[in-house]
Protein backbone atom coordinates (compact mmCIF):
# COMPACT_ATOMS: atom_id res chain seq x y z
CA UNK A 1 0.00 0.00 0.00
CA UNK A 2 1.14 3.36 -1.11
CA UNK A 3 2.25 5.88 1.69
CA UNK A 4 -0.52 8.45 0.07
CA UNK A 5 -3.34 5.72 -0.04
CA UNK A 6 -2.84 5.29 3.75
CA UNK A 7 -2.47 8.42 4.86
CA UNK A 8 -5.43 9.03 2.53
CA UNK A 9 -7.67 6.30 4.55
CA UNK A 10 -6.22 7.31 7.93
CA UNK A 11 -7.51 11.59 7.04
CA UNK A 12 -10.97 9.91 5.38
CA UNK A 13 -11.73 7.57 8.84
CA UNK A 14 -10.85 10.23 11.18
CA UNK A 15 -12.67 13.22 9.44
CA UNK A 16 -15.77 10.12 9.24
CA UNK A 17 -15.95 9.85 12.82
CA UNK A 18 -15.18 13.68 13.53
CA UNK A 19 -17.93 14.50 11.16
CA UNK A 20 -20.16 11.51 13.33
CA UNK A 21 -19.15 13.39 16.91
CA UNK A 22 -19.88 17.01 15.43
CA UNK A 23 -23.53 16.30 13.34
CA UNK A 24 -24.71 14.04 16.07
CA UNK A 25 -24.81 17.29 18.38
CA UNK A 26 -26.52 19.42 15.33
CA UNK A 27 -30.30 20.03 16.98
CA UNK A 28 -33.37 18.60 15.07
CA UNK A 29 -34.31 21.93 14.36
CA UNK A 30 -31.35 22.74 11.87
CA UNK A 31 -31.33 19.91 9.99
CA UNK A 32 -32.97 21.64 6.93
CA UNK A 33 -29.63 23.95 7.03
CA UNK A 34 -27.61 21.55 8.14
CA UNK A 35 -28.05 19.72 4.42
CA UNK A 36 -27.47 23.11 2.66
CA UNK A 37 -24.51 23.63 4.64
CA UNK A 38 -23.01 20.31 3.64
CA UNK A 39 -23.92 20.31 0.41
CA UNK A 40 -22.17 23.46 -0.14
CA UNK A 41 -19.27 22.35 1.48
CA UNK A 42 -19.20 19.31 -0.66
CA UNK A 43 -19.14 22.18 -3.75
CA UNK A 44 -15.20 21.60 -2.73
CA UNK A 45 -15.00 19.52 -5.46
CA UNK A 46 -14.66 23.20 -7.07
CA UNK A 47 -10.88 22.01 -6.53
CA UNK A 48 -10.19 19.17 -8.65
CA UNK A 49 -12.94 21.40 -10.93
CA UNK A 50 -10.36 24.64 -11.42
CA UNK A 51 -7.72 22.48 -12.07
CA UNK A 52 -9.24 19.97 -14.84
CA UNK A 53 -10.64 23.39 -16.20
CA UNK A 54 -7.49 25.72 -15.89
CA UNK A 55 -4.72 23.01 -17.22
CA UNK A 56 -6.51 22.93 -20.75
CA UNK A 57 -5.06 19.69 -21.57
CA UNK A 58 -7.33 18.64 -24.15
CA UNK A 59 -10.80 20.00 -24.67
CA UNK A 60 -12.74 17.04 -23.79
CA UNK A 61 -11.11 18.01 -20.16
CA UNK A 62 -11.20 21.80 -20.75
CA UNK A 63 -15.21 21.34 -21.61
CA UNK A 64 -15.58 18.96 -18.83
CA UNK A 65 -13.62 21.06 -16.07
CA UNK A 66 -15.59 24.17 -17.08
CA UNK A 67 -18.79 22.28 -16.60
CA UNK A 68 -17.74 20.94 -13.34
CA UNK A 69 -16.66 24.47 -12.14
CA UNK A 70 -20.33 25.82 -13.05
CA UNK A 71 -21.92 22.99 -11.23
CA UNK A 72 -20.00 23.43 -8.32
CA UNK A 73 -20.05 27.23 -8.26
CA UNK A 74 -23.58 27.10 -8.12
CA UNK A 75 -23.83 25.00 -4.45
CA UNK A 76 -21.23 27.19 -3.06
CA UNK A 77 -23.25 30.34 -3.81
CA UNK A 78 -26.64 28.79 -3.59
CA UNK A 79 -25.63 26.95 -0.90
CA UNK A 80 -24.08 29.09 1.28
CA UNK A 81 -26.74 31.99 0.82
CA UNK A 82 -29.82 30.25 1.27
CA UNK A 83 -28.45 28.72 4.64
CA UNK A 84 -27.77 31.89 5.50
CA UNK A 85 -30.72 33.09 4.20
CA UNK A 86 -32.76 30.44 6.71
CA UNK A 87 -30.67 30.93 10.00
CA UNK A 88 -31.63 34.65 9.94
CA UNK A 89 -35.61 33.47 9.73
CA UNK A 90 -34.53 31.51 13.20
CA UNK A 91 -35.92 34.01 16.16
CA UNK A 92 -36.33 33.50 19.95
CA UNK A 93 -40.13 34.37 21.23
CA UNK A 94 -40.09 38.36 22.21
CA UNK A 95 -37.22 38.81 20.01
CA UNK A 96 -36.70 40.52 16.59
CA UNK A 97 -40.08 41.47 14.27
CA UNK A 98 -43.24 40.73 14.88
CA UNK B 1 7.26 30.27 -4.25
CA UNK B 2 3.76 31.10 -3.55
CA UNK B 3 2.31 27.20 -4.19
CA UNK B 4 4.71 25.82 -1.27
CA UNK B 5 1.67 27.11 1.15
CA UNK B 6 -0.99 26.20 -0.52
CA UNK B 7 -1.15 23.10 1.80
CA UNK B 8 -1.52 25.64 4.20
CA UNK B 9 -4.58 27.32 3.06
CA UNK B 10 -5.63 23.82 2.19
CA UNK B 11 -5.69 23.54 5.99
CA UNK B 12 -6.98 26.46 6.93
CA UNK B 13 -9.75 25.63 4.75
CA UNK B 14 -10.61 21.97 6.25
CA UNK B 15 -10.44 23.60 9.58
CA UNK B 16 -13.05 26.29 9.03
CA UNK B 17 -14.95 23.76 7.35
CA UNK B 18 -15.06 21.48 10.80
CA UNK B 19 -15.97 24.81 12.63
CA UNK B 20 -18.89 25.46 10.54
CA UNK B 21 -20.39 22.51 11.01
CA UNK B 22 -19.46 22.56 15.11
CA UNK B 23 -21.24 26.08 14.92
CA UNK B 24 -24.70 24.93 13.53
CA UNK B 25 -25.28 22.88 16.26
CA UNK B 26 -27.29 25.72 18.05
CA UNK B 27 -28.86 28.41 16.78
CA UNK B 28 -27.50 31.21 18.44
CA UNK B 29 -23.57 30.24 16.73
CA UNK B 30 -24.81 29.15 13.55
CA UNK B 31 -24.62 31.97 11.56
CA UNK B 32 -21.15 32.18 12.46
CA UNK B 33 -20.66 28.72 11.03
CA UNK B 34 -22.03 29.60 7.78
CA UNK B 35 -19.12 33.02 7.47
CA UNK B 36 -16.34 30.40 8.00
CA UNK B 37 -18.34 28.03 5.77
CA UNK B 38 -17.85 30.98 3.49
CA UNK B 39 -13.88 31.82 4.42
CA UNK B 40 -13.04 27.86 4.19
CA UNK B 41 -14.65 28.11 0.51
CA UNK B 42 -12.71 31.50 -0.03
CA UNK B 43 -9.70 29.98 0.79
CA UNK B 44 -9.97 26.90 -0.89
CA UNK B 45 -10.69 28.51 -4.65
CA UNK B 46 -8.28 31.02 -4.00
CA UNK B 47 -5.29 28.55 -2.97
CA UNK B 48 -6.27 26.23 -6.19
CA UNK B 49 -6.13 29.34 -8.28
CA UNK B 50 -2.76 29.87 -7.25
CA UNK B 51 -1.72 26.69 -8.39
CA UNK B 52 0.90 26.27 -10.89
CA UNK B 53 -0.90 24.14 -13.32
CA UNK B 54 -3.05 26.63 -13.89
CA UNK B 55 -2.23 28.01 -17.33
CA UNK B 56 -5.29 29.96 -18.47
CA UNK B 57 -8.33 31.24 -16.43
CA UNK B 58 -10.65 32.46 -18.84
CA UNK B 59 -13.30 29.14 -18.74
CA UNK B 60 -12.82 28.96 -14.82
CA UNK B 61 -13.63 32.90 -14.82
CA UNK B 62 -16.80 32.52 -17.25
CA UNK B 63 -18.01 29.37 -15.30
CA UNK B 64 -17.80 30.96 -12.19
CA UNK B 65 -20.06 33.81 -13.86
CA UNK B 66 -22.65 31.12 -14.92
CA UNK B 67 -22.61 29.58 -11.41
CA UNK B 68 -23.29 32.48 -9.52
CA UNK B 69 -25.77 33.19 -12.36
CA UNK B 70 -27.62 30.13 -11.69
CA UNK B 71 -26.80 29.89 -7.93
CA UNK B 72 -28.35 33.44 -6.47
CA UNK B 73 -31.50 32.14 -7.98
CA UNK B 74 -31.60 28.77 -6.51
CA UNK B 75 -30.66 30.44 -3.17
CA UNK B 76 -34.06 32.97 -3.61
CA UNK B 77 -36.18 30.07 -3.56
CA UNK B 78 -39.12 30.29 -1.24
CA UNK B 79 -39.07 28.12 1.75
CA UNK B 80 -41.92 25.97 0.47
CA UNK B 81 -39.31 24.29 -2.31
CA UNK B 82 -36.45 23.35 -0.20
CA UNK B 83 -36.55 19.67 -1.05
CA UNK B 84 -36.74 20.34 -4.78
CA UNK B 85 -33.98 22.75 -4.48
CA UNK B 86 -32.05 20.54 -2.54
CA UNK B 87 -32.32 17.45 -4.52
CA UNK B 88 -31.37 19.83 -7.64
CA UNK B 89 -27.91 20.81 -6.15
CA UNK B 90 -27.14 17.05 -4.94
CA UNK B 91 -27.45 16.49 -8.43
CA UNK B 92 -25.42 19.51 -9.49
CA UNK B 93 -22.42 18.29 -6.55
CA UNK B 94 -22.65 14.91 -7.91
CA UNK B 95 -22.74 15.41 -11.35
CA UNK B 96 -19.65 17.81 -11.11
CA UNK B 97 -17.50 14.93 -9.22
CA UNK B 98 -18.50 12.34 -12.20
CA UNK B 99 -17.27 15.30 -14.73
CA UNK B 100 -13.91 15.20 -13.04
CA UNK B 101 -13.63 11.65 -13.17
CA UNK B 102 -14.37 11.11 -16.44
CA UNK B 103 -11.57 14.20 -17.25
CA UNK B 104 -8.71 12.99 -14.71
CA UNK B 105 -9.54 9.44 -16.40
CA UNK B 106 -9.06 10.65 -19.99
CA UNK B 107 -6.74 12.87 -19.22
CA UNK B 108 -3.77 10.36 -17.09
CA UNK B 109 -5.66 7.03 -19.03
CA UNK B 110 -2.49 4.54 -19.73
CA UNK B 111 -0.65 5.56 -16.38
CA UNK B 112 -3.36 4.85 -13.71
CA UNK B 113 -2.08 3.13 -11.03
CA UNK B 114 -4.86 0.51 -9.58
CA UNK B 115 -5.14 2.35 -6.16
CA UNK B 116 -6.18 5.89 -8.13
CA UNK B 117 -8.15 3.83 -10.59
CA UNK B 118 -10.46 1.99 -7.94
CA UNK B 119 -11.24 5.77 -6.38
CA UNK B 120 -11.54 7.34 -9.32
CA UNK B 121 -14.20 4.48 -10.20
CA UNK B 122 -16.23 4.82 -7.15
CA UNK B 123 -16.01 8.38 -7.88
CA UNK B 124 -17.45 8.53 -11.19
CA UNK B 125 -20.05 5.32 -10.01
CA UNK B 126 -21.51 7.66 -7.14
CA UNK B 127 -21.26 10.93 -8.97
CA UNK B 128 -23.15 10.07 -11.87
CA UNK B 129 -25.70 7.53 -9.98
CA UNK B 130 -26.02 10.63 -7.66
CA UNK B 131 -26.91 12.56 -10.05
CA UNK B 132 -29.44 11.00 -12.21
CA UNK B 133 -31.39 9.87 -8.65
CA UNK B 134 -31.17 13.59 -7.57
CA UNK B 135 -32.74 14.79 -10.67
CA UNK B 136 -35.38 11.77 -10.05
CA UNK B 137 -36.16 13.03 -6.54
CA UNK B 138 -36.61 17.11 -7.97
CA UNK B 139 -38.63 15.39 -10.68
CA UNK B 140 -40.93 13.35 -7.62
CA UNK B 141 -40.80 16.93 -5.49
CA UNK B 142 -41.63 19.17 -7.71
CA UNK B 143 -44.25 16.89 -9.09
CA UNK B 144 -43.15 16.86 -12.51
CA UNK B 145 -42.89 13.11 -11.92
CA UNK B 146 -45.88 10.96 -10.19
CA UNK B 147 -45.29 11.01 -6.26
CA UNK B 148 -46.59 7.89 -5.98
CA UNK B 149 -44.09 4.98 -6.35
CA UNK B 150 -43.82 2.30 -9.70
CA UNK B 151 -43.24 -0.85 -8.73
CA UNK B 152 -43.02 -3.55 -11.76
CA UNK B 153 -42.44 -7.29 -11.39
CA UNK B 154 -38.71 -8.01 -10.72
CA UNK B 155 -38.14 -4.73 -9.97
CA UNK B 156 -35.52 -5.32 -7.16
CA UNK B 157 -33.76 -8.63 -9.30
CA UNK B 158 -33.40 -5.55 -12.29
CA UNK B 159 -31.86 -2.96 -9.91
CA UNK B 160 -29.35 -5.12 -8.10
CA UNK B 161 -28.17 -6.85 -10.81
CA UNK B 162 -27.66 -3.59 -12.68
CA UNK B 163 -25.59 -2.10 -9.48
CA UNK B 164 -23.86 -5.47 -9.86
CA UNK B 165 -22.69 -5.07 -13.56
CA UNK B 166 -22.03 -0.94 -13.01
CA UNK B 167 -19.80 -2.57 -9.76
CA UNK B 168 -18.40 -5.14 -11.96
CA UNK B 169 -17.44 -2.97 -14.91
CA UNK B 170 -15.48 -0.57 -11.67
CA UNK B 171 -13.83 -3.53 -10.63
CA UNK B 172 -12.88 -4.48 -14.30
CA UNK B 173 -11.12 -1.06 -14.72
CA UNK B 174 -9.84 -0.93 -11.76
CA UNK B 175 -7.42 -3.90 -12.90
CA UNK B 176 -7.21 -2.79 -16.61
CA UNK B 177 -7.56 1.05 -16.33
CA UNK B 178 -6.88 0.57 -20.29
CA UNK B 179 -9.92 -0.58 -20.97
CA UNK B 180 -10.96 2.97 -22.39
CA UNK B 181 -14.18 1.25 -24.65
CA UNK B 182 -16.07 0.27 -21.36
CA UNK B 183 -15.41 3.37 -19.49
CA UNK B 184 -18.24 4.86 -21.12
CA UNK B 185 -20.86 1.61 -20.27
CA UNK B 186 -19.92 2.09 -16.70
CA UNK B 187 -20.64 5.75 -16.55
CA UNK B 188 -23.63 4.99 -18.51
CA UNK B 189 -25.22 1.93 -16.19
CA UNK B 190 -24.37 4.40 -13.14
CA UNK B 191 -26.53 7.22 -14.77
CA UNK B 192 -29.34 4.78 -15.65
CA UNK B 193 -29.45 2.78 -12.29
CA UNK B 194 -29.61 6.41 -10.42
CA UNK B 195 -33.00 6.52 -12.22
CA UNK B 196 -34.05 3.06 -11.15
CA UNK B 197 -33.20 3.80 -7.69
CA UNK B 198 -35.75 6.24 -7.72
CA UNK B 199 -38.57 5.15 -9.64
CA UNK B 200 -40.29 2.89 -6.39
CA UNK B 201 -39.56 5.47 -3.81
CA UNK B 202 -42.11 7.15 -2.65
CA UNK B 203 -42.71 10.80 -1.29
CA UNK B 204 -42.92 9.72 2.16
CA UNK B 205 -39.10 8.21 1.98
CA UNK B 206 -38.32 11.54 0.75
CA UNK B 207 -36.47 12.73 3.69
CA UNK B 208 -34.64 9.05 3.79
CA UNK B 209 -33.46 9.71 0.53
CA UNK B 210 -32.15 12.64 0.44
CA UNK B 211 -30.33 12.81 3.03
CA UNK B 212 -28.93 9.25 1.31
CA UNK B 213 -28.60 11.43 -1.90
CA UNK B 214 -26.45 13.94 0.58
CA UNK B 215 -24.37 11.44 1.80
CA UNK B 216 -23.44 9.91 -1.66
CA UNK B 217 -22.31 13.53 -3.25
CA UNK B 218 -19.99 13.53 -0.35
CA UNK B 219 -18.20 10.69 -0.59
CA UNK B 220 -18.25 10.95 -4.30
CA UNK B 221 -16.28 14.05 -3.65
CA UNK B 222 -13.51 12.39 -1.05
CA UNK B 223 -13.25 9.72 -3.40
CA UNK B 224 -11.75 12.42 -5.68
CA UNK B 225 -9.98 13.64 -3.00
CA UNK B 226 -7.89 10.33 -3.16
CA UNK B 227 -7.57 10.72 -7.32
CA UNK B 228 -6.35 13.53 -6.72
CA UNK B 229 -4.17 12.89 -3.33
CA UNK B 230 -5.91 16.36 -1.72
CA UNK B 231 -6.76 15.87 1.74
CA UNK B 232 -8.70 18.74 1.76
CA UNK B 233 -11.65 17.01 -0.49
CA UNK B 234 -11.44 13.96 1.63
CA UNK B 235 -12.07 15.36 4.91
CA UNK B 236 -14.83 18.14 3.30
CA UNK B 237 -16.13 14.82 1.75
CA UNK B 238 -16.33 13.10 4.53
CA UNK B 239 -17.79 15.61 6.59
CA UNK B 240 -20.64 15.39 4.54
CA UNK B 241 -21.02 11.99 3.89
CA UNK B 242 -21.64 11.48 7.52
CA UNK B 243 -23.83 14.24 7.91
CA UNK B 244 -26.12 12.80 5.30
CA UNK B 245 -25.50 8.94 6.52
CA UNK B 246 -26.45 10.22 10.03
CA UNK B 247 -29.62 12.16 8.81
CA UNK B 248 -30.77 9.02 7.03
CA UNK B 249 -30.17 7.15 9.87
CA UNK B 250 -32.66 9.20 11.96
CA UNK B 251 -35.12 9.45 9.42
CA UNK B 252 -35.00 5.42 9.24
CA UNK B 253 -35.35 5.74 12.64
CA UNK B 254 -38.22 8.34 12.82
CA UNK B 255 -40.24 5.61 10.57
CA UNK B 256 -39.26 2.69 12.62
CA UNK B 257 -37.75 1.15 8.96
CA UNK B 258 -34.82 -0.18 7.83
CA UNK B 259 -32.50 1.03 4.63
CA UNK B 260 -33.15 -1.57 2.33
CA UNK B 261 -36.77 -1.02 3.14
CA UNK B 262 -36.92 2.04 2.16
CA UNK B 263 -34.87 1.79 -0.78
CA UNK B 264 -36.48 -1.67 -2.05
CA UNK B 265 -39.65 -1.65 -0.02
CA UNK B 266 -41.85 0.69 -2.58
CA UNK B 267 -43.66 2.34 1.11
CA UNK B 268 -46.79 4.05 0.15
CA UNK B 269 -48.13 1.86 -2.61
CA UNK B 270 -52.09 1.68 -1.92
CA UNK B 271 -52.80 -1.01 0.46
CA UNK B 272 -55.67 -2.16 -1.93
CA UNK B 273 -58.30 -3.99 0.26
CA UNK B 274 -56.70 -2.66 3.66
CA UNK B 275 -59.31 0.03 4.21
CA UNK B 276 -62.40 -1.22 2.26
CA UNK B 277 -65.00 -2.69 4.97
CA UNK B 278 -64.51 0.07 7.01
CA UNK B 279 -66.37 2.98 5.67
CA UNK B 280 -69.47 2.66 8.09
CA UNK B 281 -67.16 4.05 11.05
CA UNK B 282 -68.56 7.84 12.13
CA UNK B 283 -66.42 10.75 12.19
CA UNK B 284 -67.25 14.23 14.32
CA UNK B 285 -66.87 17.21 11.99
CA UNK B 286 -66.64 20.57 12.95
CA UNK B 287 -67.08 24.15 11.53
CA UNK B 288 -64.34 26.46 11.61
CA UNK B 289 -66.75 28.43 14.02
CA UNK B 290 -66.94 25.71 16.89
CA UNK B 291 -62.88 24.98 16.34
CA UNK B 292 -62.43 28.38 17.22
CA UNK B 293 -64.55 28.20 20.56
CA UNK B 294 -62.64 25.14 21.42
CA UNK B 295 -59.58 26.63 20.57
CA UNK B 296 -60.43 29.84 22.61
CA UNK B 297 -61.27 27.92 25.51
CA UNK B 298 -58.08 26.17 25.71
CA UNK B 299 -54.94 26.96 27.72
CA UNK B 300 -52.54 24.71 25.95
CA UNK B 301 -52.91 24.00 22.28
CA UNK B 302 -50.38 22.09 20.74
CA UNK B 303 -50.20 22.34 16.86
CA UNK B 304 -48.93 19.31 14.44
CA UNK B 305 -48.07 20.85 10.93
CA UNK B 306 -47.45 17.68 8.44
CA UNK B 307 -46.27 18.07 4.57
CA UNK B 308 -50.61 19.28 3.99
CA UNK B 309 -49.60 22.53 5.78
CA UNK B 310 -46.59 23.11 3.43
CA UNK B 311 -49.00 22.22 -0.04
CA UNK B 312 -51.59 24.66 1.11
CA UNK B 313 -48.31 27.36 1.72
CA UNK B 314 -50.95 27.47 5.02
CA UNK B 315 -48.02 28.21 7.38
CA UNK B 316 -48.48 32.16 7.44
CA UNK B 317 -52.22 31.94 8.61
CA UNK B 318 -51.05 29.67 10.77
CA UNK B 319 -48.47 31.97 12.63
CA UNK B 320 -51.40 34.73 12.63
CA UNK B 321 -53.38 32.07 14.83
CA UNK B 322 -50.50 31.39 16.55
CA UNK B 323 -50.53 34.96 17.43
CA UNK B 324 -54.42 35.92 17.94
CA UNK B 325 -54.23 32.54 20.67
CA UNK B 326 -51.49 33.89 22.43
CA UNK B 327 -52.56 37.19 22.84
CA UNK B 328 -55.31 35.84 24.12
CA UNK B 329 -53.10 34.37 26.77
CA UNK B 330 -53.59 30.66 25.24
CA UNK B 331 -50.15 28.55 25.00
CA UNK B 332 -48.87 27.35 21.29
CA UNK B 333 -46.49 24.74 20.72
CA UNK B 334 -45.85 23.23 17.77
CA UNK B 335 -45.24 19.40 17.76
CA UNK B 336 -42.36 18.41 15.18
CA UNK B 337 -42.34 15.02 13.71
CA UNK B 338 -38.52 14.19 12.92
CA UNK B 339 -40.17 12.81 8.87
CA UNK B 340 -43.16 15.30 8.82
CA UNK B 341 -42.37 16.91 5.32
CA UNK B 342 -40.05 16.00 2.21
CA UNK B 343 -36.84 16.27 4.04
CA UNK B 344 -35.28 16.37 7.26
CA UNK B 345 -36.23 19.72 9.00
CA UNK B 346 -38.55 20.75 6.62
CA UNK B 347 -41.48 21.77 9.15
CA UNK B 348 -38.66 23.95 11.67
CA UNK B 349 -37.61 26.48 8.29
CA UNK B 350 -41.46 27.01 7.35
CA UNK B 351 -42.32 27.55 10.42
CA UNK B 352 -39.59 29.94 11.05
CA UNK B 353 -40.21 31.67 7.83
CA UNK B 354 -43.64 32.26 8.92
CA UNK B 355 -42.29 34.32 11.99
CA UNK B 356 -42.70 31.58 14.56
CA UNK B 357 -40.71 31.61 17.27
CA UNK B 358 -38.18 28.02 17.39
CA UNK B 359 -37.85 27.94 20.90
CA UNK B 360 -41.97 27.10 20.45
CA UNK B 361 -40.82 24.41 17.71
CA UNK B 362 -40.72 20.56 20.06
CA UNK B 363 -39.05 17.67 18.84
CA UNK B 364 -40.99 14.58 19.29
CA UNK B 365 -39.38 12.72 22.42
CA UNK B 366 -39.79 16.36 24.49
CA UNK B 367 -43.54 17.24 23.79
CA UNK B 368 -45.13 13.65 23.68
CA UNK B 369 -45.07 13.80 27.65
CA UNK B 370 -47.17 17.28 27.28
CA UNK B 371 -49.98 16.40 25.19
CA UNK B 372 -52.16 14.45 28.16
CA UNK B 373 -52.03 18.35 29.28
CA UNK B 374 -53.24 20.07 26.33
CA UNK B 375 -56.15 21.40 25.83
CA UNK B 376 -56.62 20.57 22.00
CA UNK B 377 -54.10 18.76 19.79
CA UNK B 378 -54.85 20.38 16.11
CA UNK B 379 -53.25 18.44 13.35
CA UNK B 380 -52.88 20.35 10.28
CA UNK B 381 -52.03 18.39 7.14
CA UNK B 382 -50.10 15.57 8.88
CA UNK B 383 -51.65 12.18 9.02
CA UNK B 384 -49.26 8.94 9.42
CA UNK B 385 -47.53 10.44 12.01
CA UNK B 386 -50.41 10.73 14.67
CA UNK B 387 -51.69 7.31 13.78
CA UNK B 388 -52.11 5.49 16.94
CA UNK B 389 -52.14 1.80 15.04
CA UNK B 390 -48.54 2.74 15.44
CA UNK B 391 -48.66 2.37 18.92
CA UNK B 392 -51.09 -1.34 19.09
CA UNK B 393 -51.98 -2.52 15.81
CA UNK B 394 -49.39 -5.63 14.44
CA UNK B 395 -50.80 -5.46 11.38
CA UNK B 396 -50.35 -2.11 10.52
CA UNK B 397 -47.32 -0.90 8.01
CA UNK B 398 -46.08 1.68 10.01
CA UNK B 399 -46.38 -0.49 13.62
CA UNK B 400 -43.61 0.34 16.07
CA UNK B 401 -42.57 3.85 14.35
CA UNK B 402 -42.63 6.42 16.82
CA UNK B 403 -45.31 9.04 16.69
CA UNK B 404 -46.74 11.74 18.55
CA UNK B 405 -49.20 11.35 21.09
CA UNK B 406 -51.99 13.28 19.40
CA UNK B 407 -54.55 11.06 20.30
CA UNK B 408 -53.65 11.89 24.40
CA UNK B 409 -55.23 15.74 24.27
CA UNK B 410 -58.36 16.27 25.77
CA UNK B 411 -59.88 17.31 22.52
CA UNK B 412 -58.05 16.28 19.05
CA UNK B 413 -58.70 18.67 15.65
CA UNK B 414 -58.01 17.24 12.22
CA UNK B 415 -57.55 19.68 9.62
CA UNK B 416 -58.17 18.21 6.42
CA UNK B 417 -59.08 17.61 2.67
CA UNK B 418 -61.41 15.05 2.86
CA UNK B 419 -61.42 11.68 4.18
CA UNK B 420 -58.81 10.21 1.74
CA UNK B 421 -56.24 8.37 3.72
CA UNK B 422 -52.73 9.47 3.73
CA UNK B 423 -49.35 8.96 1.73
CA UNK B 424 -49.28 5.53 3.18
CA UNK B 425 -52.43 4.21 2.03
CA UNK B 426 -53.30 3.53 5.75
CA UNK B 427 -57.04 4.69 7.26
CA UNK B 428 -55.75 6.83 10.49
CA UNK B 429 -58.12 5.57 13.46
CA UNK B 430 -57.58 8.55 15.16
CA UNK B 431 -60.23 10.54 12.86
CA UNK B 432 -62.87 8.04 14.41
CA UNK B 433 -62.35 8.71 17.95
CA UNK B 434 -65.10 10.27 20.54
CA UNK B 435 -62.57 13.29 21.05
CA UNK B 436 -61.62 14.11 17.34
CA UNK B 437 -63.23 16.64 15.82
CA UNK B 438 -62.82 16.94 11.89
CA UNK B 439 -62.46 19.91 10.29
CA UNK B 440 -62.60 19.46 6.31
CA UNK B 441 -61.23 21.98 3.73
CA UNK B 442 -58.07 23.59 2.31
CA UNK B 443 -55.36 24.13 5.64
CA UNK B 444 -54.70 27.30 4.64
CA UNK B 445 -59.09 28.40 4.24
CA UNK B 446 -59.76 26.27 7.40
CA UNK B 447 -56.81 27.85 9.90
CA UNK B 448 -57.48 31.61 7.77
CA UNK B 449 -61.42 31.33 9.04
CA UNK B 450 -60.59 30.29 12.50
CA UNK B 451 -58.38 33.06 12.88
CA UNK B 452 -61.34 35.20 11.32
CA UNK B 453 -63.70 33.86 14.28
CA UNK B 454 -61.00 34.35 16.67
CA UNK B 455 -61.23 38.16 16.13
CA UNK B 456 -58.07 38.65 14.39
CA UNK B 457 -56.92 40.10 11.14
CA UNK B 458 -59.18 38.69 8.08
Amino acid sequence: MSTDLELGLYVFVLATFLGFQVIRRVSPLLHTPLMSLTNAISAIAVVGSILVAGEQKTTLSTVLGTLAVTCSMINIVGGYLITYRMLRMFRKSGKGKS
Amino acid sequence: MIDSFIPLIYLAAAISFILALMWLSAVATARRGVIIGVAGMALAVCGTLLKPEIVSYRWIAIAFVAGTAIGVPMAMMPMTAVPQRTALSHAFGALAAGLVGTAEYYLRTPNLDRFTMGALSLEVLLGFLTFTASLMAFGKLQEILPTRPITYRHQNVLNLSLLGLAAGAGAYLTARPEATWLFPVFGALALVFGVLLIVPIGGADMPTVISLLNSYAGLAAAAMGFVLNNKLLIIAGALDGSSGFILSVIMCRAMNRSFTNVLFGAFGQVQAGAAAGEEQRTVRSATPDEAAGILQAASLVIVVPGYGMAVAQAQHKVREMYDVLTKAGVEVKFAIHPVAGRMPGHMNVLLAEADIPYDKLMEMDDVNSEFPQADVALVIGANDVTNPAARHDRGSPIYGMPILDVDKARTVMVIKRSMNPGFAGIDNELYYMDRTLMVFGDAKGVVGNIVKELGGRP
